[in-house]
């Protein structure tokens, strides 16, 4: 299958900075992919590379076999920048317009556009009224006009409740259903999981973790945590004999590796100990994000 | 090629509604009006030349007027162009487009373009008809001649706007580098020329360097045009008052003014193409 976005050994500086540092990775037509890193780790420069905005000093960036910038990788790309920005004196109708002209597409896309993200109701409406949300969403229904390819959203949900959060990824279907690719950036985390399949982690341009958030759990031998309550008086005892400790709310800790999961929950019930509660819990994304951008090369 | 036409008109449209719609051609239209009024009917008073109808002596009044205030109000509509766009985080998703950056600068010039003719075409002839139907005997030609050579004048200064604009990338700037262009090609350079002249004492710059260099300003070039055309008589003094003392031809200060739309334009875009969004 023709990768939508291939990236190889891309570097970009500025200055005495390494924005980017022998970056390579490739995407799948239909892949959902969150972006992770700190401030200033190269999540923006990366999509500026691939927006042609900037030129990478070293590597190879295609865009559906083209470079950056050509007329057929720019008709693949839909971006939608952070802090969106549109005339404040236009309709929401009007800025839609505009951007179905722009990109090559019907103007019938763009109302339809509208209605998917909501904004029917509101399309008549100056954009200088809207709330934040209702400006994403308008970035967002311009994101998916003229069928792109790729879809690169850069902080998508900064600043968004999570009621409008939940919303925004809601639209997500419809972008993926048609066969484009996603490539998000997000701080927060917790919406990941259920939005991204693929997981990159920066780190000061580097590229430290790519795979499944699964893999990535895995291979940064994160541990499986098993969380049980016995009796006070009972718990340093029964510790010993499951091989865990007690922590500082009095609970029996196990951990394991999390494809022993099942196995150590078997051995740990196989003893018969008068458990009160048992809480099982797998490493979080922010527990590997973090295990990738504190020990992982940077 | 009608891809970019079609992305050119698309965004000219736009920029003519929101200039419409946040009433800077309104404002504008307002302040001329208010300052060619003036001028009009105030200012026109034919006593030191009784000979010269109303209608000519407003046109002259309203060229002298235009000359400062077109270029003005054209920077104040060509700086924020593209710094602005950079400033509010709007350059990206447009860019991010198909279209090109050369569309989208001629897509701006021309919705701005037409603003500014709106504007000035109400602020200046609005006055002017009114003059020249309350006292017959004038000819329109001039107003019309007045009207159109103001919106070219004013097509140089958007596009030196644009320059500003590209090349400071950020509003606050741009604003001081129009501010600049404006002193200079309007203020400044006249009295440097002047202060030549003086110098000179009639030598070879005041005879051959001088003309042309008023004939390469696109300010003096339109004063120029103007005043030479209208049949002022003694009422206007030295190389403003006639074709005759000219060393060329008035259409050459027509010439003069489009080179400077054209060649503007280009340095905008050549700045424009530098900006990283």
């Amino acid at each position: 299958m023709t990768a939508v976005l291939d990236m190889q050994r891309v570097q970009k500086r500025f200055g005495p900075v390494k924005a980017l540092d022998g970056v390579s990775f490739s995407v799948c037509p239909g892949e959902r992919i969150a972006l992770l890193g700190h401030n200033g780790a190269g999540k923006t420069t990366l999509f500026r590379l691939i927006l042609a905005f900037l030129k990478p000093d070293a590597g190879s960036v295609k865009i559906l076999g083209a470079s950056p910038g050509a007329p057929s990788a720019r008709r693949a790309i839909s971006y939608l920048p952070e802090s969106v920005a549109f005339p404040k004196n236009l309709t929401g109708a009007e800025v839609i317009a505009l951007y179905a002209r722009l990109k090559r597409t019907a103007q019938r896309d763009g109302v339809e556009a509208l209605e998917r993200v909501g904004l029917a109701a509101a399309a008549a409406r100056r954009v200088g009224g809207y709330s934040k949300g209702m400006r994403q969403r308008l970035g967002l229904a311009i994101a998916a006009l003229g069928h792109p390819k790729l879809v690169l959203l850069d902080e998508p949900t900064s600043g968004l409740d999570p009621q409008s959060r939940a919303e925004f990824y809601s639209y997500f279907d419809h972008l993926s259903d048609a066969g484009a690719a996603i490539i998000f950036s997000s701080h927060t985390l917790n919406d990941i999981n259920s939005n991204a399949g693929r997981i990159l982690i920066l780190k000061s341009g580097a590229l430290v973790g790519d795979g499944a958030e699964a893999s990535l759990r895995e291979s940064a031998g994160l541990l499986t945590t098993l969380r049980l309550r016995v009796d006070a008086a009972q718990a340093s005892a029964t510790a010993a004999r499951l091989g865990g400790h007690v922590n500082g709310d009095g609970r029996i800790v196990i951990e394991c590796a999390p494809d022993q999961k099942v196995a150590t929950l078997a051995r740990v019930m196989a003893a018969g100990e008068p458990f009160q509660d048992i809480d099982i819990s797998d490493p979080s994304l922010a527990d590997i994000f973090r295990a990738y951008s504190q020990e992982k090369r940077g | 090629m009608s891809e970019a036409l079609g992305d050119i008109a698309a965004i000219a449209k736009v920029e003519f509604i929101v200039a419409l719609r946040n009433r800077w051609a309104l404002l504008a239209a307002i302040i001329l009006i208010l300052f060619a009024g003036v001028l009009s009917f105030v200012g026109g008073t034919p006593g030191a030349a009784q000979h010269i109808d109303r209608l000519t002596l407003s046109v002259a009044n309203l060229a002298a007027l235009s000359v400062y205030l077109t270029p003005l109000i054209a920077l104040l509509l060509g700086f924020d162009a593209i710094a602005g766009e950079i400033d509010r985080g709007a350059l990206p998703l447009l860019l991010a487009t198909p279209v090109s950056r050369s569309s989208v600068l001629a897509g701006k010039f021309l919705g701005h373009f037409a603003a500014l003719a709106l504007a000035l075409g109400v602020g200046f002839g609005a006055p002017g008809l009114i003059v020249g139907m309350a006292f017959p005997g004038g000819d329109f030609i001039d107003l019309f001649r007045l009207v159109a050579t103001s919106i070219l004048l004013g097509g140089c200064f958007l596009a030196v706007g644009y320059i500003a604009s590209a090349f400071a990338r950020s509003s606050a700037l741009a604003a001081v580098l129009a501010v600049g262009a404006w002193l200079f090609l309007v203020v400044l350079f006249d009295l440097a020329l002047l202060g030549a002249l003086v110098a000179d004492k009639g030598g070879v710059f005041s005879r051959d360097v001088f003309p042309w260099l008023l004939v390469a300003n696109p300010a003096d070039a339109f004063r120029l045009y103007n005043l030479s055309a209208l049949d002022l008589g003694v009422y206007t003094t030295g190389l403003s008052g006639g074709g005759g003392a000219l060393p060329c031809p008035p259409l050459t200060m027509l010439v003069s003014l489009g080179v400077w739309v054209v060649a503007a334009f280009f340095f905008a875009y050549l700045a424009f193409r530098r900006v990283k969004p």
